[in-house]
C-alpha cells in the first residue's frame, strides 16, 4: 500500500513537470505525427511486394512498427531527465526520506508509460482516416505490449543514468543500444524479405518478437503465437529491468 | 542524539587508467547531545559532507558504528530516515515547481496526509519568510530564498535532528544573520541541529559545541570557549614579506617569551605568547637588531583559527 501511495506521489510530480514543459509535449506529439503523415506514404511502394497495396494494409503494417519505435526510443531517452534531477539534488533529497526506492523508479516509469499511451492513442486515431481498422480488444492488448516495452526501456535508461551520471556518457550508450535494436527488429520494414542470416540474428532481438506480436494484433490475429510469445518476453524483461533499476535507486548515488 | 565510533569511508575514483583511493573519513568518534547546535568546522575536502551523508543513510560507511536519534545506522537505516532531516550542500529543488508544491510533496514523502502537509507547508513558508514567493517557481528565487526553501524542506516533518550542510554559504551578511536566528529558533523548539561550516565566526557564534575536522579526522572538540582556552595567553601576528619570514622565524623562535611560533603561508608569523602587552616591545627590539622590515604587528585574543593552526599546523583562512 505504501508502495502504491509513494508511486502515485512521484508519478504526480513527474507528470506535473512534464506538463510544465511545453517543448516536450510539442516534440512528443508532433514527431510521431510527422512519421505518420510523411513517412508512411513513402512505404507504400516498398511494401507492395508483400501484398500490402491499399492504404489500409500499409498502415496496418506501419502503425504497429511506429508505435513500438516510439515506445523504445521514448523510454531509452528518459534517463536524461534523471541526470538533470541528480544534478539538482532532488534525487538525494528523495533518498533521505523513507519513500520507497521502488516507487522512485515506478513513479517515473509510469509517467513514461502514460505519456506513451497518449501518443499511441493520438497516432491510432490519426491513422483511422487512412483506413486503419483494428478491434478494440486487440488494440488494448497491443497497448499493453507497448506499455511493457516503455516500462522496460525507461527503467533501463534510468538505471544506466544512475550508473554513468552524465549526459555525455548516456547519449552514445543509448544510441549504440538503440541502433541495432531498431535495425534488427523489423520496426520500420518487416523482416519477411530479409536474408535468412539476418532473420536468425533478429530472432535474438526481443523487440523483434514484440513487433511481430503487435503487428499480429493489428492484423486481428490474436491467436498468432507471436502475440503470447511477445507478451511473455516483454513481461520478463520488463520485470528484470525494474528490479535492476530500483536497486540502482537504493544504492548510493552521486 | 548521535554517537559514532570509528566511522570510516574511502572513495575510489578513476583518473585515466589509475584508480586512486581517497580516504575521505578515517575514524570519526562523535557524541552529539540532544537540543544542541553542533558544528563541524573544517577546510574544503576535510570530510564533513561525507560524514553527514553517512549519518543520513545516503552512503554506507566502510567501517565503524553509529546510532542516530536512537536508531542503529547499519541495522535500521529506514528508522534513521524517519527521524532525521537532511539539507544537502548543493540545492535540492526542481526549477519548475513552486516552494509550496515542494514542501507539500516532501511532507507527503514522509507519509504525512494531504491536508496536514498543506498546513505544515503554510506554517513553514511563514516561518522562513517565504510566503510572498510561495507560489512562484523555484527557478525565479534568489540564492538566499532557495537556501531557505532547502532548509524548510529539511524540517517539514519535524525531525528530532536536522543535518545542515553549509547552510549559510553564499548568503549575504544580512541573510546569514537571519539564518542564524532561524537555526537558533529550531534549537529553541527542541530540535538538535548538526551544521557544517568553514566560517570561523559562524562556528564561534552559533554553535554550542564544535568538532574541528581535518583530513578525515577530528583534531579537536569542545565548546568554542573551551577550545580557545586551551591556548593560554595572547596571539601576536607579525606581517612580513615572504622572503623575510624564515630569517625572522629563526630569530624569534629562540626567544624565551615566545611559547609557540607558526609560519603563515602568505608570509608572516603568528606567535603565541603569555602576555601580549610586554611581548610586542620585545619582538620589535629583536627584529630591530637585524635588517628585517616588518609591515604590521597585531595583538589579539586566541580565535578558533588559532586553535586550528595549533592542531594542524595550517591556518583555516589559508586553506
Ligand atoms: N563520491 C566521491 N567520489 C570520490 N571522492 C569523493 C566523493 N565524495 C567525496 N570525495 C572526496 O572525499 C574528500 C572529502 O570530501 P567531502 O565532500 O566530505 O569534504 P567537505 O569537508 O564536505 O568539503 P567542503 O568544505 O568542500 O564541502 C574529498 O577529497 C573529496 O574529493
Ligand atoms: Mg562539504
Amino acid at each position: 500500500m505504501k508502495l502504491a501511495r509513494d508511486t502515485w506521489l512521484i508519478f504526480q510530480r513527474q507528470t506535473l513537470l512534464l506538463l510544465r514543459n511545453p517543448v516536450w509535449i510539442f516534440v512528443g506529439v508532433f514527431q510521431p505525427v510527422m512519421y505518420l503523415l510523411l513517412f508512411a506514404p513513402l512505404l507504400k511502394p516498398a511494401l507492395a511486394p508483400m501484398g500490402a497495396t491499399s492504404d489500409a494494409e500499409v498502415y496496418r503494417v506501419f502503425v504497429p512498427g511506429l508505435l513500438v519505435l516510439i515506445a523504445i526510443f521514448g523510454g531509452l531517452f528518459q534517463g536524461f531527465g534523471l541526470i538533470a534531477e541528480l544534478r539538482a539534488g532532488v534525487i538525494e533529497r528523495s533518498r533521505v526520506t523513507p519513500v520507497s526506492r521502488l516507487a522512485l523508479l515506478l513513479g517515473r516509469s509510469m509517467r513514461d508509460v502514460v505519456s506513451l499511451l497518449v501518443q499511441a492513442v493520438i497516432i491510432t486515431v490519426l491513422a483511422l482516416p487512412f483506413g486503419l481498422r483494428v478491434h478494440v480488444a486487440d488494440l488494448l492488448l497491443a497497448y499493453l505490449l507497448l506499455a511493457l516495452i516503455a516500462l522496460m526501456t525507461s527503467a533501463v535508461s534510468y538505471g544506466v543514468a544512475l550508473l554513468v551520471k552524465s549526459e555525455d556518457a548516456l547519449a552514445p550508450l543509448m544510441n549504440t543500444v538503440a541502433q541495432p535494436v531498431l535495425l534488427l527488429s523489423g520496426i520500420l520494414l518487416p523482416l519477411a524479405f530479409a536474408p535468412a542470416w539476418l532473420r536468425r540474428v533478429a530472432d535474438w532481438n526481443p523487440f523483434s518478437w514484440a513487433v511481430d506480436g503487435t503487428r499480429a494484433l493489428f492484423a486481428g490475429d490474436v491467436g498468432n503465437d507471436a502475440v503470447w510469445q511477445g507478451l511473455l518476453i516483454t513481461v520478463m524483461l520488463a520485470a528484470l529491468a525494474v528490479v535492476w533499476a530500483a536497486r540502482a535507486f537504493a544504492r548510493s548515488v552521486r | 542524539m548521535i554517537e559514532t565510533k570509528g566511522l570510516r569511508k574511502s572513495f575510489r575514483s578513476r583518473q585515466g587508467r589509475e584508480t586512486k583511493t581517497v580516504d575521505a573519513v578515517r575514524g570519526v568518534d562523535l557524541v552529539v547531545e540532544p537540543g544542541e547546535i553542533f558544528g563541524f568546522l573544517g577546510p574544503n575536502g576535510a570530510g564533513k559532507t561525507t560524514t553527514l551523508r553517512m549519518l543520513a543513510t545516503l552512503i554506507a560507511p566502510d567501517g565503524g558504528e553509529a546510532t542516530v536519534a536512537g536508531a542503529d545506522l547499519r541495522k535500521d537505516p529506514a528508522e534513521v530516515r524517519r527521524r532525521i532531516g537532511y539539507v544537502a550542500q548543493g540545492g535540492s529543488t526542481w526549477d519548475e515547481v513552486t516552494a509550496r508544491e515542494e514542501l507539500v510533496l516532501h511532507a507527503r514523502m514522509y507519509g504525512i496526509g494531504k491536508a496536514e502537509a498543506h498546513a505544515r507547508a503554510a506554517r513553514a513558508l511563514a516561518a522562513f519568510q517565504l510566503t510572498e514567493y510561495a507560489d512562484r517557481k523555484c527557478k525565479t528565487y534568489s540564492g538566499g530564498q532557495r537556501r531557505r526553501v532547502d532548509i524548510a524542506l529539511g524540517i517539514i516533518h519535524e525531525p528530532k535532528i536536522v543535518f545542515l550542510d553549509e547552510p549559510t554559504t553564499g548568503l549575504d551578511p544580512q541573510s546569514r544573520a537571519h539564518m542564524w536566528d532561524e537555526i537558533r529558533r529550531l534549537r529553541a523548539e527542541g530540535m538538535t541541529v548538526f551544521i557544517t561550516t568553514h566560517y570561523l565566526d559562524e562556528a564561534d557564534a552559533l554553535c554550542d559545541r564544535i568538532s574541528i575536522m581535518d583530513h578525515g579526522r577530528i583534531v579537536a572538540e569542545g565548546t568554542p570557549a573551551e577550545l580557545k582556552r586551551e591556548i593560554s595567553g595572547d596571539v601576536v601576528t607579525v606581517g612580513l614579506s615572504r622572503a623575510a619570514t624564515p630569517t625572522a622565524a629563526q630569530l624569534l623562535d629562540t626567544q624565551p617569551y615566545v611559547a609557540k611560533l607558526e609560519t603563515l603561508d602568505e608570509g608572516g608569523l603568528r606567535l603565541f605568547v603569555d602576555e601580549g602587552a610586554t611581548a610586542i616591545p620585545q619582538i620589535l627590539r629583536t627584529l630591530d637588531g637585524s635588517s628585517i622590515d616588518l609591515t604590521s604587528i597585531e595583538l589579539h585574543r586566541p580565535s578558533l583559527d588559532d586553535v586550528f593552526l595549533t592542531k594542524t599546523g595550517r591556518s583555516l583562512r589559508e586553506s
